[in-house]
């Protein structure tokens, strides 16, 4: 599935967009990522409104400060954000957050088609953009135009994903770098980020 | 240079016409979300580039019409957030109900669905015969729906759910009937409500209020921006009238932030409190 690119040089961020089972998969990426992790990690989760504890469960097990959204935030190297229930997130080019509440996309707010084509707007090449399970094909758009942009497209393997239609979905319309399960997704951001050590 | 750049610098120059030509200002508008409008705009005209959309403002009279409604969000429901609504009833409304006449601005009404929650509080509240409701937008195809105050029947279950958690306890059915194809609000809901365009980031203050409700406006705009509609805000509060923002907004980097003391933080309601604070204007 790789084109044969080669992964970014000095990536900044990594985008990550998950639905169905994301809230385990998630736990285990972030369990696993090591303190020193130098990169922005921004989540988009598909999580019904009402429903707001997700950063407290994520938190628990991770090293780096897990932050909510918020509309304005400075993006930082080295923290996770998670969006809001029923709000898009966005990357502006001055890698600050923005928060809409435009019309859903796919019939989903927040969307992660949003996130990964504003992030590879303001990051291009220096991003790495991440497709986790799911039941939806939100995300495959986003991922073909983080690639599009130069970035590096990560997928977790269907047949590992706890619902394989979001990873399938992207690989077929967006093909992927590489195609992982998702206990080796943590240990190869690391890496492309960097980090000698691992949290594992 | 590459198509990201030329396609940024084409939609600046489209902008930037947009506000010599008609006088709307988009400059201040958060970057993502604009572009994406004027991208949806380009699609919806049947242009391959943004360019293309910069003649078409400058020769058409109408097309301002258009590119107002392309680029403002009409995105909103009945009692949106119900624990919001929850508190302006049991709390809010209590402490200006004292006033002789009630005056309550809905600033980026769309198409009207805030406005009309507002509406049926007051009524409840018995306060409807003392109170005028201003909703105000710069989207005039928003503002004639939201004047004919009828929506889709499929949405008035999310409605009358909302509205129950917003602490309701009438039927919700009976505020509207079906007609038009939908659910047409009661003349009495629509009494007192008067719409209006009007622009946030340009017009002037044309009334004093003691409850403004300006929810998920400022997420679109940048800090600039953001300062502007405060002031206007502040120039159209009365001393101690009550701010309600969107819940995921702030004032918390906003020069005006020491002028309002929060009443409610999850509800995102403030009091202006301009003497207490000793702030600058």
């Amino acid at each position: 599935m790789s084109t044969g690119g080669s992964p970014p040089t000095d990536p900044e961020a990594v985008v990550v967009g998950c639905s169905a089972g994301g809230l385990n998969a998630m736990k285990v990426i972030l369990a696993q990522l090591p303190a020193g992790f130098p990169g922005a990690v921004i989540v988009t989760f598909h999580i019904a409104p009402g429903r707001s504890h997700m950063r407290d469960l994520l938190a628990a097990q991770c090293r780096l400060p897990v932050l909510d959204a918020e509309d304005k935030l400075p993006v930082q190297g080295g923290r996770v954000y998670l969006s809001c229930p029923d709000y898009h997130l966005l990357v502006e080019d001055d890698r600050t957050l923005s928060l809409s509440i435009d019309e859903k996309v796919c019939n989903v707010r927040p969307s992660i088609d949003l996130l990964f084509e504003s992030a590879a707007v303001a990051y291009r090449r220096r991003l790495v953009g991440l497709i986790l399970t799911g039941a939806n094909q939100d995300g495959a758009r986003g991922l073909q135009r983080v690639r599009a942009e130069g970035g590096w497209g990560v997928v977790q393997d269907p047949a590992d994903a706890e619902v394989a239609t979001m990873p399938r979905a992207a690989i077929e319309l967006a093909g992927a770098d590489e195609v992982l399960p998702l206990a080796q997704i943590a240990g190869r951001l690391a890496e492309l980020f960097g980090c000698r050590e691992t949290g594992a | 240079m590459d198509d990201i750049e030329l396609k940024n610098i084409e939609t600046e120059v489209f902008l930037d016409a947009v506000k010599r030509r008609f006088g709307y200002d988009f400059s201040g508008y958060a970057r993502a979300s604009i572009r994406r409008r004027v991208d949806a705009l380009r699609l919806a005209r049947g242009c391959e580039r943004v360019a293309e959309l910069i003649p078409w403002v400058l020769q058409e009279e109408k097309a301002l019409d258009i590119v107002l409604s392309s680029l403002s969000v009409p995105v909103t429901e009945m009692f949106r957030d119900p624990e919001v609504f929850a508190y302006l009833r049991t709390e809010v409304i209590p402490k200006i109900a004292s006033q002789p006449r009630i005056r309550i601005w809905q600033a980026g009404s769309a198409t009207g669905e805030e406005a009309y929650s507002l509406s049926i509080l007051m009524l409840e509240a018995g306060l409807h015969e003392r109170t005028q409701i201003y909703a105000t937008d710069i989207n005039d195809r928003a503002l004639a729906r939201a004047r004919d105050a009828i929506y889709p029947l499929d949405r008035m279950r999310l409605y009358a759910e909302n509205y129950r958690r917003a602490g309701g306890t009438a039927s919700f059915a009976d505020y509207y009937t079906a007609r038009y194809g939908g659910g047409m609000l009661r003349q009495d809901v629509r009494e007192n409500v008067y719409f209006s365009h009007h622009n946030l980031v340009s017009d002037g203050s044309f009334n004093e209020f003691q409850l403004i409700i300006c929810r998920n406006v400022l997420i679109y705009l940048d800090t600039t921006f953001q300062d502007r509609v405060l002031q206007l805000i502040r120039n159209s509060l009365t001393e101690g009238g009550f701010l309600c923002l969107g819940t995921k907004e702030s004032m918390r980097i906003s020069k005006h932030n020491s002028a309002f003391q929060a009443v409610h933080l999850p509800s995102r309601i403030y009091q202006y409190r301009p003497r207490l604070a000793g702030a600058v204007s």
